[in-house]
């Protein structure tokens, strides 16, 4: 299923993330999924929230450079190996590279959630079903 | 020592004299065979009978850097291309280079004002010179290349870089003086240091330093270091390269070779002529070069000048060691550095925010340049990889417009900081200014 990711950029220093994490509570928006890719300079968080819209509009007022990704959401089985049987393993067949993943915050149920970002959307959704 | 004694102590009537028959001639040339400044004569009525002596200087036209560029490459010449012999530049404001030529007599001239600057400072033909100035366009090289032969001391022509040779080369060959600029001084001290010995265990005896403002302090911490003598040197390729003025021994102003470099010093903001002693913007004519006379260039230095008489023996005029510059021009590892050459980089850049902060510093002892540029929303991308490359072609586009290395740090919109009127953007961190 696809999902809104949105990506803010955050310089590499102390208080960055939190100016961030409290724009989206004052938004009163939900954090559902975090992750952050860093160098030694900067980073870029992506975030996935209940209501991406609301937040993408809080996230610009506060002045924060962002953008949102297209990304992919995937349930699947918590259980050893299920990343690999049921995700990557299936794109890897069928040519689709992956150029980041991370982790739900919360399980749906007995089952777990990743995000995913491919080199081919379409052709991921297809593969995952 | 004094290498031309006629003329580096002529009595000062005399030199005014010969001054002012020189600017009478230059006058007469520059309005022949300079379109340039035969329009700027017309545009203020001056015709070249008016210049008598020096009192008229004044009457005379400014010419400032960018004039440089408005006739790039040679449109300032007075000779035909058959007469000059040589070429050399310097970074202008933006992304073209400021250009001059030399007839084989300028070449001859520039020889003699360095064979003078080196003797200054105390080089005889018995010493070895170590010329550590970068050889090519930038006229360090050549210039003290030619000015050590002059006088007849042994040259090596090692030119910048490669420390380690340079202080093997030191130790090997023996060098008794080292020419480069001050940070590179200290640059190698601290090479040596590593090498596990000492430039105080050479025979290095004095340093010709410049290309670079450089403090006082920074002179105590050189001649700590190195045991070396640090004499400072000042020049600028419009109006020859090195060889405008040097100190002697005695470390109190740089005697300006004001036979053939008419100074001045006038009010930046209005162009009024300063008295000696006052500080203000340094402004220099070339009363005797043929292939590009200058006239009342507008340095963009802030110093002052002193005429009285010095235990040297010289009675030319001295300058004080520059204190600061008129406008935004920065000195990074001897290069001249504009924000506006920075700006236009990034204007060309895609989707890149003209606001920037440039941030000069000094890591150990190398000058550091680091542009801090916004990311807009419109640069921006999810991935890592797509800003490192941004970064990196930022990078090289710079370094192929300045000719060093700058360092490019991607920062938050609004992170750099507004200011009403003039931004700042510049933050020096360096000590190089005196006083």
């Amino acid at each position: 299923m696809k999902a809104t990711q949105i990506s803010v950029f955050l310089e590499n220093r102390p208080g960055r993330l939190l100016q961030l994490l409290q724009v989206l509570a004052r938004a009163e928006v939900n954090l559902e999924a975090l992750s952050i890719a860093d160098t030694a300079d900067f980073g870029i968080a992506r975030v996935i929230v209940s209501d991406p819209v609301a937040a993408m509009a809080a996230i610009q007022e506060a002045g924060l450079t962002a953008a949102t990704t297209e990304v992919l959401r995937v349930e699947l089985p918590d259980e050893p190996g299920a990343l690999a049987r049921h995700v990557v393993e299936p794109l890897a067949k069928a040519g689709v590279n992956v150029e980041y993943i991370y982790a739900y915050s919360q399980r749906v149920g007995d089952r777990a959630v990743v995000v995913l970002k491919t080199d081919d959307i379409e052709k991921a959704e297809q593969v995952l079903g | 020592m004094i290498w031309d004694h006629e003329h580096e102590t002529m009595p000062r009537d005399d030199l005014r004299r010969l001054q002012g028959e020189r600017l009478r001639a230059l006058a007469a040339r520059a309005h022949e065979n300079v379109p340039f400044y035969r329009e700027a004569f017309d545009k203020r009525g001056l015709r070249p009978e008016h210049i008598r002596s020096l009192d008229d200087l004044p009457l005379l036209p400014f010419t400032t850097k960018s004039d440089f560029r408005d006739h790039y490459p040679l449109g300032l010449s007075a000779v035909p291309l058959e007469q000059i012999v040589r070429i050399h530049a310097s970074s202008g404001t933006t992304g073209k280079p400021t250009v001059v030529a030399y007839s084989a007599a300028d070449v001859d001239l520039w020889s003699e004002v360095m064979a003078r600057t080196v003797t200054a400072a105390g080089v005889t033909r018995n010493d070895i010179v170590q010329n550590a100035y970068g050889y090519g366009l930038f006229t360090g090289g050549l210039g003290f290349h030619y000015g050590a032969e002059r006088v007849g001391a042994t040259v090596i022509p090692v030119s910048g870089g490669q420390s380690k040779r340079q202080i093997m080369l030191a130790q090997d060959l023996g060098s008794t003086v080292l020419c480069c600029t001050p940070s590179y001084a200290l640059y190698l001290a601290e090479t040596a240091e590593e090498m596990g010995t000492s430039l105080r265990d050479t025979k290095l005896r004095v340093g010709i330093f410049g290309a670079e403002p450089w403090s006082e302090r920074m002179r105590r911490e050189i001649e700590d270091k190195t045991g070396l003598l640090a004499i400072d040197i000042y020049g600028l390729s419009e109006i020859i390269g090195p060889g405008v003025s040097v100190e002697c021994e005695h470390q109190c102003g740089l005697h300006i070779f004001e036979d053939h470099f008419l100074p001045e010093i006038v009010d930046p903001a209005t162009g009024e002529p300063l008295p000696y002693g006052e500080k203000g913007e340094l402004v220099f004519t070339t009363l005797t070069k043929e292939a590009m006379p200058v006239i009342r260039y507008r340095t963009g230095d802030i110093t002052s000048l002193n005429p009285e008489p010095c235990a040297c023996g010289r009675t030319m005029t001295r300058m004080d060691k520059i204190s600061g510059r008129t406008d935004d021009m920065i000195i990074v590892r001897g290069i001249n550095v504009f924000p506006s050459q920075i700006e236009g980089v990034l204007l060309q850049a895609k989707g890149v925010q003209p606001h920037y902060l440039i941030i000069v510093d000094r890591q150990r002892t190398l000058d550091d340049l680091e542009v801090w540029v916004e990311v807009s929303d419109e640069v921006f991308a999810d991935e890592v990889r797509q800003l490192e490359a941004l970064e990196e072609r930022l990078r090289r586009e710079l370094q192929e417009v300045l000719g060093i290395t700058a360092r490019v740090k991607l920062v938050e919109p609004r992170s750099i900081q507004r200011s009403e009127g003039k931004a700042k953007r510049v933050i020096d961190r360096r000590d190089v200014y005196s006083g």
